[in-house]
């Protein structure tokens, strides 16, 4: 196996990109990526895309030819794939491309991340198809009633609090003022949260991440490859991906994200480090409690004290384990298939250090991006 | 727009399920294989019964275009007496529904492709107490 580095990162702004089409939203993505690499695009040998649903939002199938070719890369005729796994489709494309690299059958690939949603289609029941449409969708459910009644079992047996979700929110958002590329730089109240409409109790609006427009890139290259572009690499030394029962009714403990827990396990073993090395964290934030329950499944907070995290301050930008940086899903916006691309990106500007005002000091940095309510994990760590 | 097989699936209106008699486990939508045995599965139909609790729940107000009507709605997931779990609409005023509470099946409209189109039926809950 090669060691996998990232020599260059870009993202598109995320939110409602009224005046751009697919096409102009990625390839806004994957210039800013091949400028921070110094390549001109014949370099790339090959290209991971993890898209949703481009079908259902936009009717348009065959997103990888699409994206290869206005991207200038069907001219050199490189393979490009498709992934989707839910929302996952962004943290299973870079696991995709890793395996590229790391396996010696490519020496530079690109891993992206696209999704619009503003155009055609009902975001709120297309993230749906997430769930299980035949046995949970059928019967009511959608993905923030699932989310919904997790968090409700989690008051029930913890003590959490509605107030202690709204400040996960809370959090994002104070984080995200500092992003220039998040959709809403604004801050936000515990009032605010607690006042606005539910979506499914205990969740309402703003604990709830917005259905985003966006797309992200990484391009990854084996180490000594990567040496001849930048002296200071960072290196991509796990990404693992984990399943788990796709219906929420079928796991034994809904608190319990079993994809989760395996896949951050692995990638801490494989990148040789404990979770205490870990400085900061980008977590899946669809809803605040989806964020308060990776804390938990993660291991940052024990098992029904997450909302400890929150209260504590550990989470905060200076507190021991910052998780959202960015402004995570909620704040910087959840452009579904390129979320895990996305938080990719925000890892490597933190190792960097080219996160401006939201700067973190650390050597190790770890993701997770999870599809539906925790079907699909994948977990990477980053290291400086 | 539903793929119209679903209606015709038995187990959406009856809770049955599935039992691998290799291992003792039940599941329910069925299985053709036990995710515990798998190659050693005996899968055989069981009744799961119609009587269970609820093990969490909540009011969906922000509801999908084909179920304004109901807005809002309750869905929890409920365990029968059997050890299946099942994700449904629970039929009650909302402040009446507990973490806890027992239930009984009913057989219930779910849904409808407008004025000429198929009818959805399937499993909701009341309260049985």
């Amino acid at each position: 196996m090669k060691r996998v580095a990232v020599i260059g990162a870009g993202m598109s702004r995320f939110g409602e990109l009224w005046n751009m089409s697919f096409r102009d939203i990625v390839i806004s993505a994957g210039l800013e990526a091949l400028e921070d690499a110094n390549l001109e695009g014949r370099e790339i040998e090959a290209m991971y895309v993890g898209n949703m649903s481009a079908g259902r939002f936009i009717a348009q199938e065959h997103v990888s030819a699409l994206i290869a070719d206005y991207s200038g890369l069907a001219s050199i005729n490189i393979p490009a794939i498709r992934v989707e796994a839910g929302d996952a489709s962004g943290g299973v494309a870079l696991k995709e491309a890793y395996i590229a690299v790391a396996s010696g059958i490519h020496d530079i690939v690109i891993a992206a991340g696209v999704e619009k949603v503003t155009d055609v289609g009902s975001s709120s029941e297309i993230m749906d198809s997430s769930i299980d449409k035949e046995w949970e969708a059928f019967n009511g459910a959608t993905l923030a009633g699932l989310f919904a009644m997790m968090a409700r079992l989690h008051m029930h047996e913890y003590g959490s609090s509605e107030e202690d979700l709204a400040r996960i929110s809370v959090k994002n958002h104070r984080n995200a003022v500092n992003n220039p590329k998040a959709q809403f730089r604004r801050e936000i109240t515990v009032e605010s949260v607690l006042n606005s409409p539910y979506v499914a109790e205990p969740l309402k609006v703003l604990d709830s991440a917005p259905i985003s427009d966006g797309a992200a890139v990484l391009i990854l290259a084996s180490e000594d490859v990567a040496r001849k572009y930048t002296d200071t690499p960072v290196f991509l030394d796990a990404v693992v991906q984990s399943s788990d029962y796709l219906a929420l009714q079928n796991r034994r403990d809904i608190l319990e994200m079993r994809a989760v827990k395996t896949a951050t396990r692995k990638a801490l073993k494989l990148a040789g480090c404990s979770l205490d090395d870990v400085g900061v964290f980008e977590l899946h934030d669809s809803f605040t409690v989806t964020e308060m329950l990776l804390y938990e499944n993660v291991g940052i907070a024990e098992r029904g004290r997450g909302h400890e995290a929150i209260r504590d301050g550990v989470v905060e930008i200076g507190g021991g384990k910052p998780v959202n940086p960015s402004g995570g899903l909620k704040a910087c916006g959840h452009a579904v298939g390129a979320t895990g691309i996305r938080q990719a990106v925000e890892i490597v500007y933190q190792l960097r250090g080219d996160a401006g005002k939201r700067q973190v000091d650390a050597e190790i940095g770890m993701a997770v991006n999870i599809g539906g309510t925790g079907a699909t994990a994948v977990a990477s760590v980053f290291r400086r | 727009m539903l793929p119209r097989f679903w209606r015709k699936i038995k187990y959406r209106y009856n809770l049955v399920g599935t039992k691998c008699e290799n291992c003792g486990s039940i599941y329910y939508p069925p299985r053709n294989i036990c995710p515990e045995c798998r190659r050693k599965s005996r899968m055989v139909e069981v009744e799961l019964g119609e009587k269970g609790r609820v093990v969490t729940y909540t009011v969906i107000h922000d509801v999908p275009e084909s179920s304004k009507l109901m807005k809002p709605y309750v869905v929890g997931i409920v365990e029968l007496d059997s050890g299946a779990r099942v994700t449904a609409q629970i039929v009650e005023d909302p402040e009446r529904v507990r973490i806890g509470s027992r239930v009984r099946a009913v057989f219930r409209k779910y849904g409808e492709e407008g004025e000429d189109g198929i009818i959805y039926y399937g499993t909701k809950f009341v309260l049985d107490e």
